[in-house]
């Protein structure tokens, strides 16, 4: 027996999965800023005194590094509630975003931080500039330029990432395709139409990254 | 009755954790092979060619893995092939490894001095030659800590094979889960025998990253 496909039914429920798009986007620039923050922090303390400090933070990169984030979405689901923080699905799946995101953070923020050489902050000084001058021209736009590529690169991956939320049925674009693919039992339709959402999506996101690295980094080095 | 988590489910763990390598293996050989074609595809200077599988990889590194998870898995199924979970998701697999090989291979590839080629050329060596014997030893020494980082995630990808139903360690933790109510300390052990598998890998990749760095430096 043939199977005819009928791609009528995506067709049907655009409305739906395009509000699914914005949920993912939501999700993911909510998983971003919380994995910013993370990055930052992390970076701060892994050059602690307290040895324990580098320490515990060295332990959280490696560990969320290697392992999937399926697990640790699912212990996080199962965990968070333990320590007092009964969330919605979303909401927890920021928090996963956010800490699978930061890990990846801290390590690329520290690779910035350590290519500004101790005498270009020196030569700054020389020059007159003040303190705030020499932090936000010689140490944070350079290190931001240094890092863009590979920190955006990284927040493409949490977007694509952000699909496998729809495992603890938080609201997303994969999830949406999930409840349409039930409806209608027209699971390849439906995924493979999804699959391209998500590619514009990325593309989307790789034009903006590049708008905003043309207008903040577009000046010569040498 | 609740059972514990105890021995037996541990060893229903086991069982998970080695399909869970098993699919690794079968998709990084399987992506292995069909990433060198991309990457020689991708460098053969054609014009055509090399926009296509441009096009290729992109598509795959633009969209989630667990979407090419969904389309491979429920395309085979309406071309009436009557196929195993395991296959099905192994193919699945193993042609988003071919995109994200073929891209790493390409990279490396273009590092090599041009020279090399110029050289191999200039002795007289055709193209299979030269990519055998010449260009190919040297791209992949350069390739390996990414190859290596790859594979770390190819380990961690085969969790959302848990999604479609395929028992994987994922899975096995799930339905562990389920039936002891001790969800922390039974996803605290999954995480750590992926953690025991990946962690030598990503070890290994990042020392081999810093001697090639060094040796660059010379």
């Amino acid at each position: 027996m043939g199977y005819t496909l009928d791609f009528s039914v995506v067709w049907h429920a655009m409305p739906a999965l395009l509000w699914g798009c914005v949920g993912t986007l939501g999700l993911a620039l909510a998983g971003m800023t919380l994995a910013m923050i993370i990055g930052v922090a992390g970076v701060a303390t892994r050059d602690a005194k307290a040895a324990w400090l580098r320490a515990l933070v060295i332990g959280f990169v490696e560990i969320v590094r290697n392992t999937p984030f399926l697990v640790q979405i699912f212990f996080l689901f199962f965990a968070l509630p333990l320590v007092g923080l009964k969330l919605n699905p979303t909401a927890t799946a920021i928090i996963a975003l956010g800490v699978n995101g930061g890990a990846y953070a801290i390590e690329i923020i520290r690779g910035g931080v350590q290519s500004i050489h101790k005498g270009q902050v020196e030569a700054g000084y020389a020059l007159g500039l003040h303190k705030g001058q020499v932090f936000r021209f010689i140490v944070l736009k350079p290190a931001l330029r240094a890092i863009y590529p590979s920190l955006t690169g990284q927040f493409i991956m949490l977007t694509l990432t952000s699909s496998i939320c729809s495992a603890v049925s938080a609201y997303e674009l994969t999830s949406v395709a999930q409840r349409i693919e039930s409806d209608t039992f027209r699971s390849f339709e439906v995924y493979f139409s999804v699959t391209f959402l998500y590619l514009a999506i990325s593309w989307l996101l790789m034009l903006g990254f590049a708008v905003i690295s043309h207008r903040f980094f577009a000046y010569p080095t040498r | 009755m609740v059972p514990h988590f105890g021995l037996p489910e541990f060893g229903f763990l086991l069982r998970g954790l080695q399909w869970t390598v098993l699919l690794t293996l079968v998709a990084f050989a399987g992506g292995c092979t069909a990433g060198l074609a991309i990457a020689l595809l991708r460098t053969c200077g054609h014009k055509g060619v090399e926009w296509i599988t441009r096009i290729y990889i992109g598509i795959f590194q633009g969209t989630p893995l667990l979407l090419q998870l969904f389309v491979v898995y429920y395309g085979l199924a309406l071309t009436g092939l009557k196929l195993d979970a395991f296959v099905a998701v192994a193919i699945g697999f193993t042609v988003n490894a071919s995109a994200f090989l073929g891209e790493i291979w390409r990279g490396a590839i273009q590092a090599v001095p041009r020279g090399q080629t110029e050289a191999a050329m200039a002795l007289g060596l055709h193209y299979s030659s030269r990519m055998r014997d010449i260009v190919l030893p040297q791209a992949i020494r350069i390739s390996l800590p990414a190859t290596i980082g790859y594979l770390v995630q190819l380990i961690k990808g085969t969790s959302l094979a848990a999604i479609v139903g395929f028992i994987e360690l994922a899975r096995a933790g799930q339905i562990v889960s389920n039936q002891t109510f001790q969800p922390l300390l039974v996803f605290g052990v999954v995480g750590a025998m992926y953690f025991v598998l990946c962690w030598p890998l990503s070890w290994w990749g990042s020392r081999m990253e810093a001697r090639l760095a060094l040796a660059s430096q010379r």
